[in-house]
């Protein structure tokens, strides 16, 4: 079943991440324009070598998202998608890309999550109602505005809260623990010159200090959301060959959905990361010792810790002792988010979860520079959407 | 500008129960196929995919599955309710449902606390709540 490791990454292309961006604002069809023209560039091939593409929602039209951006980019297509899976997407990209690949129908895919603001609208429309709550729909029929809002249950934060609350009621809660995975990304994000945070060192007690925003998680254990913008692309075997960068091959996938709401999970604190990363360890024949490095999604520090345990990394219940035990830097023995992840680095919107998948690729290519992991072969980069409930996860290696 | 409280509206399928709330009893739909109960209210069963689902009234005795203390507005609609006990809880009949705790202190919330209903009337609209069992 599953891939076989013949779609590699070739190539990538990031803007900075930057809290108050003050450049000149684009359209999302520009930007993915742009993005691709980097990438591109990036991998030493040629826009017509381009044959398929994966996108998000684009503002600038609500149906039609594919056809609009390859009628804007001049590329004509075997295989266009576009994923809703929140910040799941970006890797769910990644592995929808590799399987068009594989089953012949392309040979480039390019994947790209703008994530800068667009131009303001000189005739701006009604206040859209259905979007007040961000990822919660307040529309009529939504079982979210019905069931969700009306609580306040809204967004992220009292999701998350609520896994950690009730996993601290079931397993315990080591606050110095979570709180290191901030610090520890942190050190990371110092050495990532595109990281929002790159000149802002924090400790374990400054984390804890930081004002609690929805018991038991402080602001620095929550990502800041930021501008941004990146693309993926990736190439069969014969262009991959023809690629500047080492060939980065998908060579293992999983997803797994449950709910929306984290409210109707089957159990809160047993993520859908468990059946994602079985689903990816068993296509690539590997198992969680034989990874060289992690880059889990971190829109929480709780989020973290779930994911390492539900792939397998320790067991359930462990995940707290396991982060003490370990160095989590670029240059620890159990490298996780090396360029900050999304709490060192910023969360540019759906470009956030492409953070992940992005320094997973240049450090199995060796382009990290300062933050360059030592053994870097092979990495588990997960993406997580909903509330801890829709999962994807890739492991990529070098050729 | 003034954001008021959003409330819930209901649909043809969640009527029952909503009906239920603003006369102060507890509707669930309870599945004739594989007698499983259902919540949130739907057309079709989520265990079996059956659309024989019965309407039947139940006590609403519940526990805290998990709980949050927002310290922050989840969002500008809620910045007078600060700070929102916002909880899961776990009927007897196994249902989960988001709801608010009431007549409590933040300190009271613990994971596996007993609760009973309370009916809370805001404008037009009546939300279900729990209150802890003294
Ligand atoms: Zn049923």
């Amino acid at each position: 079943m599953g891939l076989r490791g013949e779609a590699a990454i070739v190539g990538v292309a990031q803007y900075e991440n930057e809290r108050r961006y003050a450049g000149e604002k684009n359209f999302f069809t520009e930007q993915f324009a742009e993005l691709t023209r980097l990438a591109l560039n990036d991998a030493g091939l040629h826009k017509d070598d381009i044959d398929g593409l994966c996108c998000t929602a684009i503002r600038e039209t609500n149906m039609f998202a594919p056809a609009t951006l390859a009628e804007y980019l001049g590329i004509h297509v075997n295989f266009a998608e576009i994923v809703d899976l929140g910040g799941a997407t970006p890797v769910g990209m990644i592995w929808r890309a590799a399987a068009a690949i594989e089953l012949g129908i392309c040979q480039a895919v390019i994947c790209a999550t703008p994530a800068r603001p667009v131009p303001s609208n000189p005739n701006p429309p009604a206040i859209d109602h259905s979007r007040v709550f961000g990822s919660t729909s307040n529309n009529w029929g939504s079982p979210q505005a019905e069931f969700d809002v009306p609580y306040g249950n809204v967004a992220q934060n009292a999701g998350y809260a609520m896994i950690a609350n009730r996993y601290a009621s079931l397993y315990g809660y080591d606050e110095r623990a979570l709180a290191k995975i901030a610090a520890q990304q942190r050190t990371n994000a110092l050495a990532n010159p595109l990281a929002v945070f790159r000149n802002a060192p924090i400790t374990i007690d400054d984390v804890l200090a930081s004002k609690m925003i929805a018991d038991p998680l402080h602001v620095l254990e929550i990502v800041m959301p930021c501008a941004g913008g990146s693309a993926v692309l990736l190439a069969n075997k014969a262009l991959a060959a023809k690629s500047r960068n080492r060939p980065v091959y998908v060579t293992g996938f999983g997803e797994h959905l449950t709910t929306k709401s984290t409210t109707y999970q089957p159990d809160m604190v047993q993520s859908p990361v468990g059946p994602a990363a079985d689903s990816a360890f068993t296509m690539a024949g590997k198992k969680p010792a034989d990874i060289q490095m992690v880059q889990p999604y971190d829109c929480y520090t709780v989020t973290v810790m779930l994911t390492l345990e539900d792939a397998g990394f320790c067991s359930k219940g462990d995940g707290a002792n396991f982060i003490q035990d370990h160095n989590l830097t670029y240059q620890g023995d159990f490298p996780c988010n090396t360029g900050g992840g999304q709490l060192g680095a910023g969360q540019a919107g759906l470009a956030g979860g492409m953070t992940q998948v992005i320094e997973g690729a240049i450090q199995v290519m060796g382009r990290a520079e300062e933050r360059q992991v030592k053994h870097h072969d092979n990495a588990l980069v997960t993406g997580t959407g909903g509330i801890m409930s829709e999962q994807s996860a890739i492991i990529l290696e070098g050729a | 500008m003034e954001m008021s409280r959003p409330l819930p509206v209901a649909t043809p399928t969640t009527e029952p129960f909503w009906d239920g709330v603003r006369n102060h009893k507890i509707l669930l739909q309870q599945c004739n196929d594989c007698t499983k109960w259902v919540f949130y209210p739907r057309t079709n069963c989520p265990h079996c995919l059956s659309n024989q689902l019965t309407w039947r009234e139940v006590p609403g005795d519940a526990t805290i599955y998990s709980f949050t203390i927002a310290r922050r507005p989840t969002a500008p609609h809620f910045a007078d309710e600060i700070p929102q006990l916002i909880a899961v809880v776990e009927l007897a009949q196994g249902v989960r449902m988001n709801t608010n705790i009431v007549n409590a202190e933040p300190a009271d919330l613990q994971v596996g606390l007993a609760l009973k209903p309370i009916f809370k009337t805001i404008k037009d609209a009546t939300l279900l709540c729990f209150e802890p069992v003294k």
